[in-house]
């Protein structure tokens, strides 16, 4: 190809109005062939519509797409697939009781007589997981392999198709540690045979190891495009934020007071095997203190957090909050005994999508008198309490208190747990992945959400998978590994190297995390 | 500034509820007139005045006076339909509330019939059982009443049971308790000596609680409707439906209730005791549902009717599509279920005054009740014009996208019977 264009893919001043908003303002974006893109914004950027645009599922206003320097239409998916971009959502398009291959070849696939050329398919999918590395058991369900796995068919499903211009969607949000490292040096990969790459993440590590440049949206209004070489983190959160953003964690030295919470050889059974997933963990979390539990995902962490809040059975040990012995009691006395919780998973355990935000917040004290009586919810009452609540924590939604849960932005759902849970004033807060999914102002907003909680001497049970995290937030690091605690580490005193080593299981302390 | 005001009112969700029930309805009468258009034109004997007769009567049969003597409908206020209708729609007022409150809680009780035949079973008996000379009728009314409710309760919890121990699906183990119920009421009143109280016919026996002078107050209500067979039993569930949307709206039970039903998950982590609620909200649903048996067979003018084999009674399924009509609110039910029975009588009105046999009006009915499913399909039609024309959450467009690719979930989500849902993510 002589007189190649510069730009595979270029969507030029695109302008999307919805009713009330610009979610997209005089948009441009241009995407090199070879290169990896990144699309940077918080939520409500613009990001997703941007997107939506270049699938088709939204026309814009104003503005053209041209690929290779050619102007074209694209009025449906369809159109996008036959111009050969495709996408890896945030959430995985799958079905879940069909294999692997099914899942690839679903949509493309080649039939003789009707069938389905399986044999066919199956060569060109083994040949191409080869080639890049991505290996999958072709014949398992996709309900029986893991989202790492999951990500790969869907990489596989995008390869598969031929598609040159490949579509990443916050793909990192779902992946361990180890699974990210991995998916960046597959993706550096199909740059360099000269497939283009759109990285949509609000993760600035990620762009500033994967991405050739960054275009940053800001409020559905183009910021601008820069070359990663030629920035840095602070910059890039400036530009997408709007103001300076506070990246480093500020707080002053922890003072630990006495013990709130003491877990003493802990032991929770496992989902997926017979044995234990948490094998025997004891610790202490003092007042004053955040105390971080550090490792892969799937060490036990979910579990361990499941069997103190009493979401899971104890198969045995004790847990002992403000002096009570909690071990045995039920989810609600438990944190009638000064638990309070922020859930790993916001839509399944944090609210009920479908219930109003009001009667979100009120989730664990509709029975308190102030909120009933004789049985019957007073309504004003929890309106003002929710209102008080909203404002105080400043969660944004499109109708105030009486807001579907479901139709917030994840950001403000997350707040709204915060600020539900921060209220409850109890003297622990365990706080599970607090962060997870959110941009660089959430979490700015959390984290020193959690650490004023510290500070007016709250104990803070913080899991988190985020290494940068673990590192600025915690005063104290628990390593987890294989349902064991393997170390005990001073985040002053350690560092991301050391922390990996334990967290990968090639060292432990000595003293700690015996059996 | 008018225009504004419709369009809030349109935007509204009770509005579009209300509009896609009354648009189903619509539907289903027409696609009925057709039915009753192409039997009409196919049927020798039959023709155009016939087909317009039939069309008139399904509409508005619960307006017609029966035939002039020139053979011409007349039309005008009918006391005994209307009678008729309330006293028929009694049932369905339970049933529909029975289905109603199991979907707000996420279950699907489609084990109404079987309910509603165990309230009937133990209301009748006790009807029959407690000697009136020495208890006085009313009381033994009421304990006929709330007997039928208890073993109603009782039958419903078992699927609860089921599903809040051994996450077993709610809809299995309501089917098979429907059948269970069948036989168990054939057997009870094969072994049972009520049969000395009834009248025996040659196949079967016919109880009727007035043989024991049991029989629920008409409160004044034959000398508006006179000629029909109209009793308190109306008021009664009107009562309970009133009673039903407090409940379920305005007090914590009601907020526990759909807080399991909507995210089970969840309320156990804000320490609601999950199990037990879904067993609660079972109960309720099955002694609503038999509590429409009892007032049924309470009435005072009905009979059961018991021979070798007791089939499952229609009620109780009729309570699906009353629920869904009335988009599971129970004060909407009321009116479905007044609704569902005045084409009853419709039917009835079409099967006296024309050619058409009864069989035809059963087809129409049912493709109503077909029909009435579809409320959730034109709701989200309505909803999807909407969203296209308006499109997107102000706040976040992207989340918009999302429930874009979910409104297809039908109101009443089952939960899911295990917990590897993957929690979601969004951003």
């Amino acid at each position: 190809m002589e007189n190649t264009p510069e730009y595979v893919i270029e969507m030029l001043h695109i302008t999307k109005e919805f009713p009330g908003i610009r979610a997209n303002d005089d948009i441009t974006l241009q995407l090199r062939r070879g290169e990896i893109h990144a699309l940077l914004g918080e939520n409500g950027a613009g990001k997703s519509t941007l997107m939506s645009v270049l699938f088709g599922m939204y026309q814009p206003e104003e503005g053209e797409i041209r690929k290779n320097g050619k102007k074209v239409k694209i009025n449906d998916p369809n159109d996008a697939t036959a111009l050969g971009i495709g996408m890896v959502h945030q959430h995985f398009k799958l079905v879940d009781v069909f294999t692997v291959l099914d899942n690839i070849i679903l949509g493309a696939e080649t039939t003789k007589l009707g069938f389905v050329q399986r044999k066919e398919a199956r060569r060109k999918v083994e040949e191409l997981s080869e080639r890049y590395g991505l290996k999958v058991d072709l014949d398992a369900m996709v309900e029986d392999i893991s989202v790492g796995m999951q990500q790969r068919v869907e990489i596989l499903k995008m390869l598969y198709r031929d598609n040159e211009i490949l579509i990443f969607d916050e793909p990192t949000a779902v992946l361990t540690p180890q699974e990210i490292d991995e998916l960046m040096s597959t993706m550096r990969e199909f740059a360099k045979e000269g497939k283009s790459i759109l990285f949509i993440s609000h993760k600035l590590n990620e762009i500033m190891a994967v991405a050739d440049r960054c275009t940053v949206l800001r409020k559905g209004k183009y910021v601008g495009t820069v070359n990663t070489a030629d920035t840095n983190k602070q910059e890039l959160s400036n530009m997408m934020v709007g103001r300076p953003v506070q990246l480093e964690v500020k707080k002053k030295p922890a003072e630990p007071g006495e013990v709130i919470m003491s877990v003493e050889n802990l032991r929770v059974p496992s989902k997926i095997h017979k044995g234990d997933a948490v094998k025997g963990v004891s610790f202490d979390v003092r007042a004053g203190e955040i105390v971080c539990i550090a490792g892969i995902d799937g060490n036990g962490q979910t579990e361990l957090i499941h069997g103190i809040t009493g979401l899971e059975k104890l198969s045995g040990g004790s847990i002992t909050l403000c002096g009570k012995n909690i071990t045995h009691s039920n989810i609600h006395n438990k944190s009638a005994a000064g638990m309070s919780h922020i859930p790993e998973d916001r839509h399944k355990h944090g609210l009920v999508l479908d219930f109003s935000l009001e009667q979100n917040l009120v989730l664990q004290r509709y029975r308190e008198k102030r909120f009933q009586r004789y049985g019957f919810i007073k309504k004003d009452a929890v309106r003002e309490y929710a209102e008080k609540l909203i404002e105080q924590f400043d969660v944004r939604s499109g109708q105030g208190a009486v807001t579907t849960a479901r139709s917030m932005s994840g950001g403000n759902q997350q707040k709204a747990i915060i600020a539900r849970e921060i209220d409850r004033d109890k003297p622990l807060m365990v706080a599970v992945q607090p962060t997870r999914g959110l941009d660089v102002g959430a979490i700015e907003y959390i984290h020193s959400q959690i650490v004023a909680q510290r500070d007016s001497g709250k104990a803070v049970l913080l899991v988190s998978l985020e290494l940068d995290e673990v590192m600025s937030l915690s005063d104290r690091i628990l390593v987890m590994y294989e349902g064991e605690i393997v170390g005990q580490l001073d985040p002053k005193k350690t560092n991301i190297q050391e922390l990996g080593l334990y967290m990968s299981g090639s060292k432990r302390d000595s003293e700690e995390g015996k059996q | 500034m008018k225009e504004n005001r419709l369009r809030t009112l349109y935007e509204k969700d009770g509005t579009k509820k209300v509009l896609a029930s009354l648009l189903s309805i619509l539907i289903g009468l027409i696609v009925g007139s057709i039915i009753v258009a192409i039997v009409g034109f196919s049927k020798p004997g039959m023709g155009g005045k016939s087909v317009w007769d039939g069309i008139r009567l399904i509409f508005a049969g619960l307006f017609s006076t029966g035939r002039d003597a020139s053979g011409i409908l007349t039309w005008g206020f009918n006391p005994t339909s209307f009678g008729n209708m309330l006293f028929r729609a009694t049932p369905l007022v339970m049933t529909g509330l029975s289905v109603a409150v199991a979907f707000k809680t996420g279950l699907f009780n489609i084990g109404a019939p079987g309910q509603y035949l165990m309230g009937t079973m133990v209301t009748l008996m006790l009807a029959l059982g407690i000697p009136s000379d020495a208890v006085h009728p009313v009381i033994i009314w009421f304990i006929a009443f709330f007997g039928g409710m208890l073993a109603g309760a009782l039958w419903g919890a078992i699927p609860g049971l089921v599903k809040a121990y051994l996450n077993i699906n709610e809809v299995l183990a309501c089917i098979m308790t429907n059948w269970i119920a069948a036989n168990i009421v054939t057997w009870m009143f094969d072994i049972s000596n009520f049969k000395n109280v009834t009248e025996g016919t040659k196949t079967g026996y016919i109880y009727k609680t007035t043989f024991n002078d049991v029989a629920t107050s008409k409160l004044g209500l034959d000398h508006l409707f006179p000629g029909s067979q109209v009793n308190g039993g109306i008021i009664v569930a009107i009562i309970i439906a009133i009673i039903v949307f407090i409940i379920m709206n305005k007090t914590t039970l009601g907020y526990e209730l759909k807080a399991c039903g909507s995210n089970r998950h969840c309320a156990r982590y804000a320490g609601i005791k999950d199990k037990r609620n879904i067993v609660l909200s079972m109960a309720i649903s099955g002694a609503l549902a038999a509590a429409g048996g009892s007032l049924y067979y309470l009435s005072g003018n009905t009979e059961f009717y018991w021979s070798t084999y007791q089939a499952l009674p229609a009620e109780g399924f009729n309570g699906i599509a009353v629920a869904l009509l009335a988009t599971n609110n129970p004060i909407a039910v009321i009116f479905t279920a007044i609704f569902m029975s005045m084409l009853d009588i419709a039917g009835l009105q079409l099967t006296n005054l024309t050619a058409y046999n009864e069989y035809i009006t059963d087809v129409v009915i049912a493709a109503i009740v077909y029909l009435s499913a579809f409320s959730l399909v034109i709701r989200m039609l309505l909803d999807g014009r909407k969203k296209r024309k308006a499109s997107a959450d102000v706040s976040t467009p992207g989340e918009d996208k999302k429930a874009d690719d979910e409104p297809a979930e039908p109101e009443p989500e089952p939960p899911e019977p295990d917990d590897n849902e993957k929690g979601g993510e969004q951003t």
